[in-house]
């Protein structure tokens, strides 16, 4: 890491715009070093595919706005007008939309600043943004290995301090599975919490855009802003927004965590930083248990399948035609899972797969509401493992599905979920993370569990006492 | 499958795509082992269901002409301008 800690581009959301308003230092001092930060790292990393060259000029005007001009870092399949949305595939290289997300115009309406578009795995299909079709992105803790993925840009361009806070989408696990592989926070919301207008279509039925941050305080902070009913989608909720920076004091005395997925084959090595997480809860006056849930193998199944029909049919649209370069230019890794979901949901077969795949979702459902019956929140590791090595990927074509098979459960359910950190190995500087799943709806009890758990271990980059 | 998808391989592309193929449909076999009878199909997790606007144009959210052209490196007079389909068997110019 190459950020002195007592800079302002290491400030947390929440500190810069206290620092901000109060006029401790100015939106010049802040965006001086976080372009510095850009300019001697990007090229290494690859955090940013563009940058927005007005951002200063328009952070100076938005002070008296509740996210005071601070830089916010989005993932490159957001639509915004004023920066190329490529979703970091070929297919759309060079293509300026003629209109913005709903996330992306929140964010400006409530007086955030676009800094820039962070790559992803192409059309976000990928645990690695290794298969990126602009080049991997590198995992600044250490540069040897994967930041994870999809929102692997964005998750590194918080890790390396190159802006104050970052957006992502999770599909099943693309926010919570590079946040844990770059020891950062990620908030997936409730699937329809937060509207997916503007977003590139990859599958409709779990996408769900969420913070990535330094901190819990900081994802609450974004997710009060990005949250919310929008008429322009059809599966967004009209859920009343919270303030969840409201449940971050409130502790987790009492509270029932379920811990899973700790039996599952290959977790042996990571299975002990776990029990200390256990250990860390109950200090805190939680009880905690070691249960069993549905065996997130299926879940894998299940996301395959779904994944690939609905993403068959999401990027039917890209024709060449009306924008956007031919179906040539798709990756390998789009072409794949194309395919496979037109055999999916081709005649003969849709009853076969895509059918059998809700059912078992159903299952998975069922098997959630058990749990939370006697749970108030349920607790797992985030992966299977630490970030692995650059080059991972190549051959394999189910990379990502066995990377994210325990987030793969609460992301096709429509669960919430939040990764925060929980160990980091001094000898390689990588992170385990610490995915904290709650029922639809609420992501006040994750809030408060997650904020609580930060607070009471030193594993938080930004935290103070660091 | 390439036909189907309208996705243009070449015929290395098509080897190494039919091998991950069948692993894939190896690993999603496993869904048939569970016991689905009791429960239905789950499209939509929020439980929402024909969610409707009024039947109204909303300028607002509508493209002007220009706008919808604007990304398109093919037009002539306010149209896109398709790739030629006739004379190709089933339409299909790949």
């Amino acid at each position: 890491m190459k950020t002195k800690n007592n800079s302002l581009a290491h400030l947390t959301l929440t500190e810069t715009i206290k620092g901000l308003k109060s006029k401790k230092f100015s939106h010049a001092e802040l965006y001086q070093e976080i372009t510095d930060n850009i300019e001697s790292q990007n090229s290494e990393l690859n955090v940013y595919l563009s940058l927005n060259q007005k951002a200063l000029a328009e952070a100076e005007k938005k002070l008296e706005t509740p996210l005071a001009g601070v830089p916010i870092a989005v993932k490159d399949n957001f639509c915004t007008r004023e920066l190329p949305t490529t979703a970091s595939s070929n297919v759309l290289k060079g293509f300026q939309p003629q209109f913005e997300s709903t996330v992306t115009r929140k964010l400006q309406e409530a007086g955030g600043v676009i800094m820039g578009k962070t790559n992803l795995d192409a059309w976000a299909h990928g645990s690695s943004t290794e298969t990126s079709d602009f080049g991997r992105t590198l995992n600044p803790r250490n540069t040897d290995h994967l930041p994870g993925g999809s929102s692997g840009g964005s998750a590194a361009a918080i890790a390396a301090d190159l802006s104050t806070a970052a957006i992502g989408s999770e599909t099943a696990g693309s926010i919570r599975q590079p946040s844990a592989w770059c020891g950062t926070v990620g908030l997936k919301p409730t699937y329809g919490r937060v509207s997916r207008f503007g977003v590139a279509a990859m599958a409709s039925s779990t996408d769900s855009p969420g913070p990535m941050t330094k901190s819990v305080a900081d994802a609450a902070l974004l997710l009060n802003q990005i949250a919310g009913a929008d008429p322009r989608d059809a599966s967004n909720s009209s859920q009343p927004v919270q303030d969840w920076t409201s449940f971050l004091k409130k502790g987790v005395k009492g509270m029932k965590i379920g811990i899973v997925y700790l039996d599952i084959p290959g977790l042996e090595d990571i299975r002990s930083y776990y029990e200390e997480v256990i250990k860390v809860f109950e200090k805190l006056g939680a009880k905690v248990e070691i249960v069993k849930a549905m065996d997130p193998q299926y879940a894998i199944s299940v996301y395959t399948i779904l994944q690939r029909g609905e993403v068959s049919s999401n990027l039917a649209r890209y024709d060449g035609v009306r924008y956007g370069n031919d179906r040539s230019a798709f990756g390998e890794e789009a072409k794949r899972r194309v395919m496979l979901g037109t055999y999916t949901l081709s005649k003969g077969y849709a009853d076969q797969y895509y059918v059998l795949a809700q059912k078992v979702r159903s299952l998975f459902m069922e098997d959630y509401q058990k749990l939370f019956s006697s749970y108030d929140i349920l607790i797992s590791p985030s992966s299977p493992g630490f970030a692995k090595k650059i080059g991972a990927t190549e051959g394999q074509g189910m990379f990502g599905e066995l990377e994210d098979m325990l987030l793969e459960p609460s992301s096709i359910t429509g669960l919430p979920g939040l990764n925060v950190p929980c160990y980091r190995d001094p000898k390689t500087n990588l992170f385990l993370g610490l995915n904290i799943m709650a029922p639809m709806w609420r992501e006040d009890l994750m809030i408060q569990a997650g904020q609580a758990f930060e607070e009471a271990t030193n594993w938080n980059t930004w935290q103070n006492n660091n | 499958m390439s036909n189907l998808a309208h996705i243009p391989l070449t015929s290395d592309e098509e080897s190494v795509f039919a091998k991950q193929f069948d692993e894939t449909l190896d690993v999603i076999q496993n869904l048939k082992e569970l016991d689905v009878s009791k429960v239905n199909p789950t499209h939509q997790v929020t439980g929402q269901t024909n969610v409707w606007r009024d039947d109204v144009p909303q300028p607002e959210l509508s493209f002007s002409q220009k706008e919808a052209l604007a990304n398109s490196a093919h037009t002539h007079q306010g149209y896109f301008v398709v790739p030629n389909v006739f004379g190709q068997e089933g339409g299909d110019e790949n």
